[in-house]
Protein backbone atom coordinates (compact mmCIF):
# COMPACT_ATOMS: atom_id res chain seq x y z
CA UNK A 1 0.00 0.00 0.00
CA UNK A 2 1.01 3.27 -1.23
CA UNK A 3 2.45 6.05 1.84
CA UNK A 4 -0.29 7.76 2.79
CA UNK A 5 1.74 11.16 2.39
CA UNK A 6 3.14 10.44 -1.07
CA UNK A 7 -0.47 10.17 -2.22
CA UNK A 8 -1.97 13.56 0.43
CA UNK A 9 1.20 14.93 -1.84
CA UNK A 10 0.48 13.88 -5.51
CA UNK A 11 -3.37 15.29 -4.53
CA UNK A 12 -1.82 18.52 -4.07
CA UNK A 13 0.04 18.60 -6.89
CA UNK A 14 -3.17 17.83 -9.51
CA UNK A 15 -4.89 20.59 -7.53
CA UNK A 16 -2.66 22.88 -8.49
CA UNK A 17 -2.34 21.73 -11.75
CA UNK A 18 -6.08 21.85 -11.62
CA UNK A 19 -6.36 25.53 -10.87
CA UNK A 20 -3.71 26.87 -13.53
CA UNK A 21 -6.09 24.63 -16.16
CA UNK A 22 -9.40 26.60 -14.98
CA UNK A 23 -7.72 29.73 -15.24
CA UNK A 24 -6.63 29.26 -18.41
CA UNK A 25 -10.06 27.80 -19.21
CA UNK A 26 -11.55 31.35 -18.08
CA UNK A 27 -8.85 33.60 -20.01
CA UNK A 28 -9.72 31.64 -23.31
CA UNK A 29 -13.00 32.00 -22.84
CA UNK A 30 -12.59 35.93 -22.25
CA UNK A 31 -10.71 36.05 -25.34
CA UNK A 32 -13.19 34.07 -27.47
CA UNK A 33 -15.64 36.22 -26.70
CA UNK A 34 -13.89 39.47 -27.69
CA UNK A 35 -12.49 37.53 -30.89
CA UNK A 36 -16.55 36.85 -31.72
CA UNK A 37 -17.19 40.56 -31.03
CA UNK A 38 -14.41 41.75 -33.20
CA UNK A 39 -15.63 39.05 -36.10
CA UNK A 40 -19.08 40.88 -35.56
CA UNK A 41 -17.82 44.07 -35.72
CA UNK A 42 -15.73 43.24 -38.93
CA UNK A 43 -19.23 42.28 -40.80
CA UNK A 44 -20.63 44.97 -41.91
CA UNK A 45 -17.42 46.33 -44.29
CA UNK A 46 -17.11 42.86 -45.41
CA UNK A 47 -20.61 42.27 -46.76
CA UNK A 48 -21.01 46.05 -47.92
CA UNK A 49 -17.94 45.59 -50.32
CA UNK A 50 -19.53 42.41 -51.65
CA UNK A 51 -22.72 44.00 -52.29
CA UNK A 52 -20.80 46.62 -53.94
CA UNK A 53 -18.90 44.29 -56.40
CA UNK A 54 -21.79 41.93 -56.74
CA UNK A 55 -23.67 44.73 -57.81
CA UNK A 56 -20.46 45.98 -60.60
CA UNK A 57 -20.97 43.04 -61.84
CA UNK A 58 -24.03 43.50 -63.54
CA UNK A 59 -23.19 46.66 -64.35
CA UNK A 60 -19.72 46.58 -65.77
CA UNK A 61 -18.73 44.71 -68.67
CA UNK A 62 -16.95 42.20 -66.67
CA UNK A 63 -17.24 39.60 -69.48
CA UNK A 64 -16.42 39.29 -72.82
CA UNK A 65 -19.76 39.51 -74.80
CA UNK A 66 -18.11 36.87 -77.09
CA UNK A 67 -16.77 34.16 -75.89
CA UNK A 68 -18.24 34.85 -72.25
CA UNK A 69 -15.16 35.10 -70.40
CA UNK A 70 -14.14 37.38 -67.39
CA UNK A 71 -11.68 39.81 -68.46
CA UNK A 72 -10.03 40.53 -65.45
CA UNK A 73 -7.38 38.75 -64.27
CA UNK A 74 -8.65 37.79 -60.87
CA UNK A 75 -11.22 36.00 -62.55
CA UNK A 76 -10.10 34.00 -65.40
CA UNK A 77 -9.43 30.36 -64.36
CA UNK A 78 -6.13 29.14 -66.15
CA UNK A 79 -4.59 25.79 -65.72
CA UNK A 80 -3.04 25.19 -62.26
CA UNK A 81 0.70 24.70 -62.11
CA UNK A 82 1.63 27.02 -59.91
CA UNK A 83 -0.28 27.13 -56.57
CA UNK A 84 0.27 28.96 -52.86
CA UNK A 85 -1.55 27.79 -50.15
CA UNK A 86 -1.86 29.89 -47.26
CA UNK A 87 -1.99 27.71 -44.04
CA UNK A 88 -3.41 29.77 -41.03
CA UNK A 89 -2.91 27.84 -37.54
CA UNK A 90 -2.16 28.90 -33.89
CA UNK A 91 0.87 30.69 -32.35
CA UNK A 92 0.78 28.75 -29.44
CA UNK A 93 -0.27 24.99 -28.03
CA UNK A 94 -2.33 23.74 -25.55
CA UNK A 95 -5.30 24.04 -27.58
CA UNK A 96 -6.22 20.28 -28.30
CA UNK A 97 -5.78 19.04 -31.68
CA UNK A 98 -6.16 22.36 -32.81
CA UNK A 99 -2.89 22.81 -34.38
CA UNK A 100 -2.32 19.00 -35.40
CA UNK A 101 -6.08 19.00 -36.95
CA UNK A 102 -4.97 21.84 -39.80
CA UNK A 103 -1.66 20.39 -40.40
CA UNK A 104 -3.47 17.12 -40.99
CA UNK A 105 -5.64 18.38 -43.38
CA UNK A 106 -2.32 20.49 -45.11
CA UNK A 107 -0.87 16.99 -45.84
CA UNK A 108 -3.78 15.81 -47.03
CA UNK A 109 -4.27 19.10 -48.97
CA UNK A 110 -0.63 18.66 -50.53
CA UNK A 111 -1.32 14.83 -51.27
CA UNK A 112 -4.56 15.99 -53.47
CA UNK A 113 -2.65 18.31 -55.99
CA UNK A 114 0.94 15.77 -56.90
CA UNK A 115 1.47 17.25 -59.99
CA UNK A 116 1.62 20.85 -58.78
CA UNK A 117 3.78 22.84 -57.36
CA UNK A 118 3.18 24.51 -54.26
CA UNK A 119 4.21 27.73 -52.07
CA UNK A 120 3.63 27.97 -48.88
CA UNK A 121 2.57 30.66 -46.73
CA UNK A 122 2.67 30.15 -42.89
CA UNK A 123 0.84 32.06 -40.32
CA UNK A 124 1.08 30.95 -37.29
CA UNK A 125 4.45 29.36 -35.17
CA UNK A 126 2.92 25.99 -35.04
CA UNK A 127 2.18 26.31 -39.10
CA UNK A 128 5.75 26.78 -39.56
CA UNK A 129 7.38 24.74 -37.45
CA UNK A 130 5.49 22.10 -38.72
CA UNK A 131 6.06 22.89 -42.81
CA UNK A 132 9.82 23.83 -41.82
CA UNK A 133 10.94 19.79 -40.37
CA UNK A 134 9.08 18.66 -43.81
CA UNK A 135 9.68 21.18 -46.61
CA UNK A 136 12.82 23.92 -47.60
CA UNK A 137 12.55 27.08 -47.59
CA UNK A 138 12.22 29.30 -51.12
CA UNK A 139 15.21 30.66 -52.01
CA UNK A 140 15.55 34.28 -50.68
CA UNK A 141 14.71 37.17 -53.19
CA UNK A 142 17.11 39.91 -53.87
CA UNK A 143 16.34 42.98 -51.78
CA UNK A 144 12.88 43.30 -51.03
CA UNK A 145 11.42 46.81 -50.53
CA UNK A 146 11.00 46.03 -47.32
CA UNK A 147 9.28 49.05 -45.39
CA UNK A 148 10.50 48.27 -42.02
CA UNK A 149 7.02 47.89 -40.62
CA UNK A 150 6.38 44.95 -38.42
CA UNK A 151 4.40 41.84 -39.44
CA UNK A 152 4.32 43.14 -42.96
CA UNK A 153 4.74 40.93 -45.82
CA UNK A 154 6.92 42.34 -48.54
CA UNK A 155 5.49 43.64 -51.40
CA UNK A 156 8.19 42.78 -54.56
CA UNK A 157 8.75 44.56 -57.73
CA UNK A 158 7.32 43.29 -61.00
CA UNK A 159 10.35 43.16 -62.77
CA UNK A 160 11.94 40.64 -60.69
CA UNK A 161 12.59 37.00 -62.03
CA UNK A 162 11.94 34.33 -59.49
CA UNK A 163 14.80 31.88 -58.44
CA UNK A 164 14.29 28.36 -58.97
CA UNK A 165 12.16 26.50 -56.83
CA UNK A 166 13.76 24.70 -53.84
CA UNK A 167 11.61 21.41 -54.06
CA UNK A 168 8.02 20.72 -55.14
CA UNK A 169 7.01 22.38 -51.83
CA UNK A 170 8.78 25.25 -50.35
CA UNK A 171 7.79 27.24 -47.82
CA UNK A 172 7.53 31.51 -49.08
CA UNK A 173 6.96 33.01 -46.31
CA UNK A 174 6.02 32.73 -42.56
CA UNK A 175 4.55 35.14 -40.31
CA UNK A 176 4.55 34.95 -36.31
CA UNK A 177 2.63 37.03 -33.79
CA UNK A 178 0.73 38.66 -35.89
CA UNK A 179 -2.55 36.47 -34.34
CA UNK A 180 -2.30 38.31 -30.83
CA UNK A 181 -4.05 41.63 -32.97
CA UNK A 182 -5.56 40.77 -36.33
CA UNK A 183 -4.66 43.67 -38.05
CA UNK A 184 -6.40 44.32 -41.74
CA UNK A 185 -3.20 46.23 -42.51
CA UNK A 186 -1.19 42.59 -42.56
CA UNK A 187 -4.09 40.94 -44.58
CA UNK A 188 -4.18 43.70 -47.28
CA UNK A 189 -0.38 43.49 -47.22
CA UNK A 190 -0.76 39.73 -48.05
CA UNK A 191 -3.38 40.12 -50.38
CA UNK A 192 -1.13 42.24 -52.50
CA UNK A 193 1.66 40.99 -52.07
CA UNK A 194 -0.87 37.68 -53.51
CA UNK A 195 -2.27 39.20 -56.37
CA UNK A 196 1.34 40.51 -57.57
CA UNK A 197 2.23 37.21 -58.16
CA UNK A 198 -0.95 35.88 -59.28
CA UNK A 199 -1.40 38.91 -62.02
CA UNK A 200 2.58 38.10 -63.02
CA UNK A 201 1.85 34.38 -63.56
CA UNK A 202 4.03 32.87 -61.15
CA UNK A 203 1.20 31.30 -59.54
CA UNK A 204 -2.29 30.12 -61.00
CA UNK A 205 -4.14 29.42 -58.03
CA UNK A 206 -4.27 30.82 -54.21
CA UNK A 207 -6.03 28.62 -51.21
CA UNK A 208 -6.15 29.52 -47.60
CA UNK A 209 -6.21 26.58 -45.54
CA UNK A 210 -8.28 27.96 -41.55
CA UNK A 211 -10.75 26.60 -38.98
CA UNK A 212 -13.82 28.37 -40.32
CA UNK A 213 -15.86 29.88 -36.84
CA UNK A 214 -19.39 30.64 -37.35
CA UNK A 215 -19.93 29.85 -34.00
CA UNK A 216 -18.77 27.31 -31.09
CA UNK A 217 -20.98 24.69 -32.95
CA UNK A 218 -20.86 25.61 -36.67
CA UNK A 219 -16.94 25.39 -37.01
CA UNK A 220 -14.61 23.07 -39.53
CA UNK A 221 -11.77 22.98 -41.44
CA UNK A 222 -11.79 24.23 -44.88
CA UNK A 223 -9.47 24.94 -47.65
CA UNK A 224 -11.03 28.20 -49.92
CA UNK A 225 -9.79 28.93 -52.57
CA UNK A 226 -9.00 32.91 -52.91
CA UNK A 227 -7.83 33.04 -56.39
CA UNK A 228 -9.22 32.77 -59.43
CA UNK A 229 -12.61 34.26 -58.09
CA UNK A 230 -15.29 31.95 -59.26
CA UNK A 231 -18.25 33.99 -58.28
CA UNK A 232 -18.32 37.15 -55.72
CA UNK A 233 -19.85 36.62 -52.68
CA UNK A 234 -19.50 32.68 -52.98
CA UNK A 235 -17.06 30.64 -51.37
CA UNK A 236 -15.14 28.31 -52.86
CA UNK A 237 -14.75 25.29 -50.72
CA UNK A 238 -12.20 22.91 -52.20
CA UNK A 239 -11.90 20.47 -49.14
CA UNK A 240 -13.78 20.75 -46.07
CA UNK A 241 -13.64 18.56 -42.71
CA UNK A 242 -16.29 18.51 -40.49
CA UNK A 243 -15.37 18.12 -36.92
CA UNK A 244 -16.57 14.56 -34.87
CA UNK A 245 -20.16 14.16 -32.54
CA UNK A 246 -17.93 13.92 -30.02
CA UNK A 247 -15.76 16.88 -30.25
CA UNK A 248 -18.64 18.81 -30.90
CA UNK A 249 -20.62 17.04 -27.45
CA UNK A 250 -17.19 19.10 -25.90
CA UNK A 251 -17.29 22.22 -27.12
CA UNK A 252 -21.12 22.50 -25.86
CA UNK A 253 -20.16 21.31 -22.61
CA UNK A 254 -17.12 23.51 -22.37
CA UNK A 255 -19.22 26.50 -24.16
CA UNK A 256 -21.84 26.17 -21.50
CA UNK A 257 -19.29 26.01 -17.97
CA UNK A 258 -17.27 29.30 -19.46
CA UNK A 259 -20.87 31.08 -20.28
CA UNK A 260 -19.72 31.56 -23.70
CA UNK A 261 -22.68 31.85 -26.20
CA UNK A 262 -23.69 28.46 -27.90
CA UNK A 263 -24.81 31.00 -31.66
CA UNK A 264 -23.93 32.72 -33.98
CA UNK A 265 -24.82 36.35 -32.75
CA UNK A 266 -28.77 37.83 -34.70
CA UNK A 267 -26.75 39.73 -38.00
CA UNK A 268 -30.20 40.14 -39.63
CA UNK A 269 -30.23 43.77 -39.06
CA UNK A 270 -26.74 44.83 -40.16
CA UNK A 271 -26.85 42.33 -42.88
CA UNK A 272 -29.99 43.55 -44.38
CA UNK A 273 -28.88 47.29 -44.46
CA UNK A 274 -25.71 45.96 -46.30
CA UNK A 275 -27.09 43.77 -48.65
CA UNK A 276 -28.92 47.22 -50.04
CA UNK A 277 -25.88 48.92 -50.15
CA UNK A 278 -24.63 51.06 -53.48
CA UNK A 279 -28.22 48.66 -54.87
CA UNK A 280 -30.65 50.95 -54.65
CA UNK A 281 -32.84 51.34 -57.62
CA UNK A 282 -32.23 55.20 -58.37
CA UNK A 283 -30.27 56.48 -60.38
CA UNK A 284 -26.41 56.86 -59.15
CA UNK A 285 -24.07 59.11 -60.50
CA UNK A 286 -20.97 57.30 -60.87
CA UNK A 287 -17.71 59.16 -60.31
CA UNK A 288 -16.10 56.90 -61.71
CA UNK A 289 -16.63 54.29 -64.84
CA UNK A 290 -17.86 50.83 -62.92
CA UNK A 291 -15.00 49.41 -64.64
CA UNK A 292 -12.66 51.12 -62.51
CA UNK A 293 -14.48 50.84 -59.49
CA UNK A 294 -14.62 47.37 -59.93
CA UNK A 295 -11.23 47.27 -60.45
CA UNK A 296 -10.55 49.37 -57.61
CA UNK A 297 -12.36 46.87 -55.58
CA UNK A 298 -11.66 43.75 -55.96
CA UNK A 299 -7.82 43.42 -54.65
CA UNK A 300 -9.38 44.95 -51.35
CA UNK A 301 -12.02 41.90 -51.62
CA UNK A 302 -9.58 39.84 -51.45
CA UNK A 303 -7.59 41.61 -48.41
CA UNK A 304 -11.10 41.35 -46.46
CA UNK A 305 -11.34 37.61 -47.03
CA UNK A 306 -7.89 36.72 -45.81
CA UNK A 307 -8.82 38.91 -42.57
CA UNK A 308 -11.91 37.25 -42.10
CA UNK A 309 -9.62 33.59 -42.30
CA UNK A 310 -7.37 35.40 -39.60
CA UNK A 311 -10.39 36.07 -37.53
CA UNK A 312 -12.11 33.11 -37.43
CA UNK A 313 -9.14 30.97 -36.99
CA UNK A 314 -8.40 33.31 -33.94
CA UNK A 315 -11.90 32.81 -32.51
CA UNK A 316 -11.76 28.92 -33.31
CA UNK A 317 -7.86 28.81 -31.98
CA UNK A 318 -9.49 30.13 -28.74
CA UNK A 319 -12.55 27.83 -28.18
CA UNK A 320 -10.38 24.99 -28.87
CA UNK A 321 -8.12 26.27 -26.16
CA UNK A 322 -11.17 26.32 -23.84
CA UNK A 323 -12.36 23.08 -25.06
CA UNK A 324 -9.29 21.32 -23.97
CA UNK A 325 -8.83 23.65 -20.88
CA UNK A 326 -12.30 22.13 -19.84
CA UNK A 327 -11.56 18.29 -20.55
CA UNK A 328 -8.05 19.23 -18.40
CA UNK A 329 -9.80 20.33 -15.49
CA UNK A 330 -12.05 17.63 -15.71
CA UNK A 331 -9.87 14.89 -15.77
CA UNK A 332 -7.55 16.69 -12.78
CA UNK A 333 -10.80 16.33 -10.90
CA UNK A 334 -11.51 12.63 -11.37
CA UNK A 335 -7.71 11.70 -10.44
CA UNK A 336 -8.29 14.05 -7.39
CA UNK A 337 -11.21 11.70 -6.84
CA UNK A 338 -10.11 8.71 -7.35
CA UNK A 339 -6.41 9.42 -5.67
CA UNK A 340 -8.56 10.88 -2.43
CA UNK A 341 -10.56 7.01 -2.71
CA UNK A 342 -6.99 5.48 -2.87
CA UNK A 343 -5.32 7.70 0.31
CA UNK A 344 -8.26 7.13 2.29
CA UNK A 345 -8.06 3.56 1.86
CA UNK A 346 -4.37 3.35 2.63
CA UNK A 347 -5.04 5.50 5.68
CA UNK A 348 -7.88 2.97 7.14
CA UNK A 349 -5.45 0.17 6.24
CA UNK A 350 -3.06 1.45 8.41
CA UNK A 351 -5.26 2.38 11.24
CA UNK A 352 -6.88 -1.72 10.67
CA UNK A 353 -3.06 -2.60 11.02
CA UNK A 354 -2.74 -0.98 14.25
CA UNK A 355 -5.44 -2.18 16.04
CA UNK A 356 -4.67 -5.90 15.00
CA UNK A 357 -0.92 -5.16 16.27
CA UNK A 358 -2.77 -3.73 19.48
CA UNK A 359 -4.92 -6.85 20.14
CA UNK A 360 -2.79 -9.08 19.23
CA UNK A 361 -0.29 -7.68 21.84
CA UNK A 362 -2.82 -8.12 24.37
CA UNK A 363 -3.90 -10.97 23.70
CA UNK A 364 -0.70 -12.98 24.00
CA UNK A 365 0.10 -11.43 27.36
CA UNK B 1 -36.19 68.75 -46.42
CA UNK B 2 -34.67 67.51 -43.21
CA UNK B 3 -31.39 69.56 -42.55
CA UNK B 4 -28.86 66.64 -41.90
CA UNK B 5 -27.75 63.22 -43.31
CA UNK B 6 -26.89 60.02 -41.72
CA UNK B 7 -23.41 59.57 -42.18
CA UNK B 8 -21.76 56.54 -41.49
CA UNK B 9 -17.91 55.52 -41.66
CA UNK B 10 -17.24 51.71 -42.23
CA UNK B 11 -13.97 50.49 -41.70
CA UNK B 12 -12.66 46.56 -41.64
CA UNK B 13 -12.41 46.39 -37.75
CA UNK B 14 -15.42 48.23 -36.82
CA UNK B 15 -18.23 51.17 -37.40
CA UNK B 16 -16.26 53.78 -36.61
CA UNK B 17 -18.82 56.98 -37.82
CA UNK B 18 -22.42 57.30 -37.62
CA UNK B 19 -23.78 60.24 -36.79
CA UNK B 20 -26.36 63.26 -37.93
CA UNK B 21 -23.99 65.69 -40.28
CA UNK B 22 -25.36 69.04 -41.69
CA UNK B 23 -22.17 69.13 -44.15
CA UNK B 24 -19.40 67.02 -44.98
CA UNK B 25 -15.91 67.25 -47.41
CA UNK B 26 -14.97 64.30 -48.76
CA UNK B 27 -11.93 63.55 -51.17
CA UNK B 28 -13.14 61.72 -54.01
CA UNK B 29 -10.60 60.30 -56.46
CA UNK B 30 -11.33 62.68 -58.87
CA UNK B 31 -11.04 65.99 -56.46
CA UNK B 32 -13.04 67.25 -52.56
CA UNK B 33 -16.88 66.70 -52.46
CA UNK B 34 -18.73 69.17 -50.08
CA UNK B 35 -22.29 67.32 -49.57
CA UNK B 36 -25.07 68.45 -48.10
CA UNK B 37 -28.40 66.85 -47.29
CA UNK B 38 -30.48 66.38 -50.18
CA UNK B 39 -27.57 65.43 -52.39
CA UNK B 40 -27.90 63.08 -55.51
CA UNK B 41 -27.44 59.99 -55.52
CA UNK B 42 -23.06 58.96 -56.50
CA UNK B 43 -21.01 56.59 -56.29
CA UNK B 44 -17.40 57.58 -55.81
CA UNK B 45 -14.01 55.94 -55.28
CA UNK B 46 -11.85 57.48 -52.35
CA UNK B 47 -8.72 59.07 -52.52
CA UNK B 48 -6.10 59.25 -49.65
CA UNK B 49 -7.30 62.59 -47.91
CA UNK B 50 -9.11 64.63 -45.46
CA UNK B 51 -12.92 63.80 -44.25
CA UNK B 52 -14.43 67.29 -42.43
CA UNK B 53 -18.08 66.93 -41.39
CA UNK B 54 -20.31 69.02 -39.02
CA UNK B 55 -22.10 67.28 -36.43
CA UNK B 56 -24.38 69.53 -34.32
CA UNK B 57 -22.18 72.09 -34.48
CA UNK B 58 -18.93 71.14 -33.95
CA UNK B 59 -16.40 69.85 -36.78
CA UNK B 60 -14.99 66.72 -37.04
CA UNK B 61 -11.52 65.74 -38.76
CA UNK B 62 -10.83 62.73 -40.27
CA UNK B 63 -7.83 60.58 -42.24
CA UNK B 64 -8.64 58.54 -44.84
CA UNK B 65 -6.70 56.23 -47.33
CA UNK B 66 -8.71 54.30 -50.16
CA UNK B 67 -12.41 53.66 -49.42
CA UNK B 68 -16.04 53.76 -51.29
CA UNK B 69 -18.73 56.24 -50.82
CA UNK B 70 -22.51 55.88 -51.52
CA UNK B 71 -24.42 59.31 -51.01
CA UNK B 72 -27.86 59.40 -51.24
CA UNK B 73 -30.20 62.62 -50.53
CA UNK B 74 -30.57 61.38 -47.53
CA UNK B 75 -27.73 59.12 -46.04
CA UNK B 76 -23.68 58.78 -46.75
CA UNK B 77 -22.13 55.78 -46.19
CA UNK B 78 -18.65 55.28 -46.64
CA UNK B 79 -16.58 52.17 -46.74
CA UNK B 80 -13.06 53.24 -45.65
CA UNK B 81 -9.79 51.01 -45.61
CA UNK B 82 -8.10 52.95 -43.08
CA UNK B 83 -9.86 55.61 -41.60
CA UNK B 84 -8.66 57.57 -38.17
CA UNK B 85 -9.82 60.56 -35.84
CA UNK B 86 -6.53 63.09 -35.02
CA UNK B 87 -6.31 61.33 -31.42
CA UNK B 88 -5.93 58.05 -33.06
CA UNK B 89 -3.08 58.94 -35.24
CA UNK B 90 0.28 57.54 -33.87
CA UNK B 91 2.15 60.62 -34.75
CA UNK B 92 5.82 59.15 -34.48
CA UNK B 93 5.00 56.23 -36.99
CA UNK B 94 3.28 58.53 -39.04
CA UNK B 95 6.69 60.98 -38.91
CA UNK B 96 8.94 57.52 -39.62
CA UNK B 97 6.67 56.36 -42.55
CA UNK B 98 7.11 59.89 -43.91
CA UNK B 99 10.84 60.07 -43.59
CA UNK B 100 11.27 56.60 -44.95
CA UNK B 101 9.10 57.60 -48.23
CA UNK B 102 10.81 60.65 -48.74
CA UNK B 103 14.15 58.73 -48.69
CA UNK B 104 13.18 56.29 -51.35
CA UNK B 105 11.66 58.58 -53.47
CA UNK B 106 15.15 60.48 -52.89
CA UNK B 107 17.25 57.25 -53.91
CA UNK B 108 18.44 55.99 -57.23
CA UNK B 109 17.52 52.68 -57.22
CA UNK B 110 16.02 51.43 -60.45
CA UNK B 111 14.42 48.66 -57.97
CA UNK B 112 12.33 51.47 -56.12
CA UNK B 113 8.75 51.21 -56.74
CA UNK B 114 8.33 55.66 -56.97
CA UNK B 115 4.18 54.99 -56.81
CA UNK B 116 4.20 53.00 -53.86
CA UNK B 117 6.67 55.37 -51.82
CA UNK B 118 4.59 57.93 -53.18
CA UNK B 119 1.34 56.71 -51.61
CA UNK B 120 3.13 56.18 -49.05
CA UNK B 121 4.26 59.62 -48.30
CA UNK B 122 1.01 61.12 -49.25
CA UNK B 123 -0.85 58.86 -46.57
CA UNK B 124 1.93 59.73 -44.06
CA UNK B 125 1.43 63.89 -44.76
CA UNK B 126 -2.61 63.27 -44.23
CA UNK B 127 -1.76 61.41 -41.22
CA UNK B 128 -0.11 64.21 -39.61
CA UNK B 129 -1.95 67.04 -40.87
CA UNK B 130 -5.01 65.57 -39.30
CA UNK B 131 -3.12 65.03 -36.16
CA UNK B 132 -2.65 68.41 -36.00
CA UNK B 133 -6.41 69.57 -35.70
CA UNK B 134 -6.43 67.28 -31.96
Amino acid sequence: MANVLDIRRRIRSVVNTRQITKAMKTVSAAKLRRAQEGALAARPYSQMLTTVLKSLVSRADIYDPVTGLPRHPLLAERPEKNILLIVVTGDKGLAGAFNTNILKMVSKFIESKPDQNIDVECIGRKGRDFMRRRYPLAPERPAAAADGEAGVAPVHSDTEVAPPRAGRVQIAGEYIGVLGKVDHNFANTLSQNVIGRYTRGEIDGVYILFNEFKSVIAQRLVAERLLPIKEIGEVDIQMAEEASLEERKQRIEAAKSAGVGLRPADTSVLDEAAAHFATLPVDYIYEQKPEQLFEGILPKYIGIEIFHALLESVAAEHAARMTAMDAATINASDMIDSLTLIMNRARQAKITKEIIEIVSGAAAQ
Amino acid sequence: MANTFQLEIVTPSRLLVKDAAEEAQIPGLSGYLGILPGHAPLITELAVGVITYKASGATHTLSVAWGFMEVLPDKVTILAETAERPQEIDVERAQKAKERAEQRLKSSDPQTDYTRAEDALQRAETRLNVAKEK
